[in-house]
């Protein structure tokens, strides 16, 4: 028969040091098991290939897909394409940014500013922006501009209007505090409501991000004159999938390097917030 | 430092709201007349509902009374008043000097001059060193400090403050109102203090105005006449709680009376 005693006894337990390897690996957890995964993504690609159980013809291959990208980067045609695209993406985000942000502020906070603006707001947010586009390329033809302007279009919606909202929400008791030390109007704005409104102005813009990459896309996809989206459409009617996979792959790299970029603005704008300390130390 | 006239003064003031649900209007603040002494320490005592807050808030300029009339002495250079508020209510993209250095800068002065002028107050309320942390890097007493150290910075003659320690814990309120009259005997300031706790009241105040509810009144106006400077002890004194006694006797017939007449058979 067991002794049954009182009490449970929960002992201490010293901390172990655990073998070096194991700590680095606790330190780079992340980066290393992503790593493994694109990487055996792409193994088994390849190797699904090289066997003939992937369609070559229809998925290509990673080393294709490589190759046609060393070959595609001696092309001054190529050159010309990056260079169309990326200046019709940074006209068209720049001067999305640079619009929506101070109106969207406006009709946040003025009231007679937001009651005329907001069915507009509504009335495009609705319509699916794409569907301007024969519009547009009645008024300015199948160039540089039209393509800007969709460009434009699917970045200025998706920043305005969090930006509204985040004016809307800014905290009535940081207003008290600016009213009752007698703020003037232009310090309400420069220590109150942007900085209030910055985090919803940052997610909107990483929800632009997708957008303006779509933009341009379908744009260029639109107009075939010309423009990395031309050379992925080129290649899908010339049967080429692995140069128009390596297209895809540029549009991709850049949507993620943006995405990281606003990320990193964002992080040094909002050092004042505890929650994304946290967030790198975890 | 009593130079002998009023820091403040209020006769009649009122305050009344139009409930938008109901379209009833409600009396928050019914004739309230208050004198504060330059250099006085006077408590705004009251349950929640008051409206202590809001005469605050009038006398801040927030919000309009609807009637009544409030003088404020009048300062050669910067604010009447100024005011801390209940949550500190601290910028958070701000670091704790431009936070405390915040006031000076809505009065028009240079940012590098204004985070120079803040730097005193800031160790004044015993947060040395803490210039550049964030405000959730503070604890809420510390935050309470900061808030505390932005409204001394503007120099006011008055000090508006409203529940500032009302979020602390017990120990750290104890310790916040002992810190506050140290600070008030530096800063030599008028101070109207809105609180709902009796003892913090009765400690801190050269006089205690006690409120009742619905509509806000004044209902007693007590001199607290225990020796300056008070240590956190004199809470234990029976003078001390003879004080308690007497504003807990007022606050709990107040009580008891809107009770009785708010039940349906009261008349009978």
């Amino acid at each position: 028969m067991t002794e049954t005693t009182a009490f449970r006894v929960i002992h201490a337990r010293a901390r172990r040091r655990r073998h070096p390897l194991r700590r680095w690996y606790r330190g780079n957890e992340r980066a290393i098991l992503s790593a493994a995964g694109i990487v055996s993504f792409i193994a088994a690609w390849q190797i699904g290939s090289d066997a003939g159980l992937i369609s070559k013809f229809f998925f290509s291959s990673p080393v294709e897909i490589a190759a046609a990208g060393a070959l595609e980067v001696q092309k001054a045609r190529f050159w010309e394409d990056v260079k169309i695209s990326a200046s019709e993406l940074a006209i068209g985000s720049l001067a999305a940014v640079l619009l929506a942000v101070p109106l969207g502020i406006a009709i946040g906070w003025y009231r007679g500013v937001s009651l005329t603006f907001d069915p507009w707001l509504n009335f495009f947010n609705a319509l699916p922006r794409v569907a301007l586009i024969p519009l547009v390329v009645l008024w300015v033809g199948l160039g540089f501009e039209m393509k800007t302007i969709i460009v434009f279009f699917g970045g200025f919606f998706s920043i305005i209007l969090p930006t509204v909202e985040g004016v809307r929400t800014v905290d009535r008791q940081f207003l008290d505090v600016a009213r009752s030390f007698r703020a003037p109007e232009r310090l309400i704005f420069t220590s109150l409501v942007i900085p209030g409104t910055l985090p919803f102005i940052v997610s909107g813009i990483r929800l632009a991000v997708g957008r303006v990459l779509a933009g341009v896309i379908i744009a260029e996809f639109y107009a075939q004159t010309a423009g990395l989206g031309v050379m992925i459409a080129r290649s899908e009617a010339s049967l080429q999938s692995d140069r128009m996979l390596f297209g895809v792959l540029i549009f991709t790299v850049l949507g993620i390097v943006l995405t990281e970029a606003v990320g990193i603005v964002e992080r040094y704008l909002q050092r004042w917030r505890p929650s994304l300390d946290l967030e790198e130390a975890a | 430092m009593r130079s002998g006239h009023l820091a403040l003064s209020a006769r009649g003031v009122q305050m009344q709201y139009r409930d938008r649900g109901t379209g009833k209007t409600l009396l928050a603040i019914e004739n309230v007349d208050l004198d504060v002494p330059d250099g006085a320490f006077v408590s705004l005592l009251g349950p929640s509902g008051c409206g202590k807050s809001t005469f605050l808030k009038i006398v801040n300029g927030l919000l309009p009374a609807t009637a009544g009339e409030i003088k404020l002495h009048r300062v050669a250079k910067g604010r009447e008043d100024a005011m801390v508020f209940q949550d500190a209510a601290l910028f958070p993209w701000y670091s704790v000097l431009d936070n405390v250095a915040y006031g000076l800068v809505c009065a028009g002065v240079s940012r590098g001059e204004a985070r120079k002028r803040a730097v005193p107050f800031i160790d004044l309320v015993g947060l040395k060193g803490f210039d550049d942390k964030y405000p959730y890097q503070l604890s809420g007493g510390m935050q309470q400090r900061a808030n505390l150290a932005r409204a001394l910075a503007v120099d006011s003659a008055i000090l508006l403050m409203d529940e500032p320690f009302a979020a602390l814990d017990a120990q750290t309120r104890e310790l916040m109102q002992a810190e506050l009259l140290r600070i008030w005997n530096a800063a030599k300031k008028t101070v109207l203090f809105v609180t709902h706790q009796i003892d913090e009241a009765v400690y801190l105040s050269d006089r205690v105005v006690v409120m009742a509810a619905r509509p806000g009144k004044v209902i007693a106006d007590i001199e607290i006449d225990l020796p300056r400077p008070r240590p956190l002890s004199v809470k234990r004194t029976p003078e001390f709680a003879v004080y308690e006694e007497r504003i807990w006797r007022l606050i709990a017939g107040e009580y008891e009376h809107a009770r009785v007449a708010s039940q349906p058979d009261a008349a009978s």
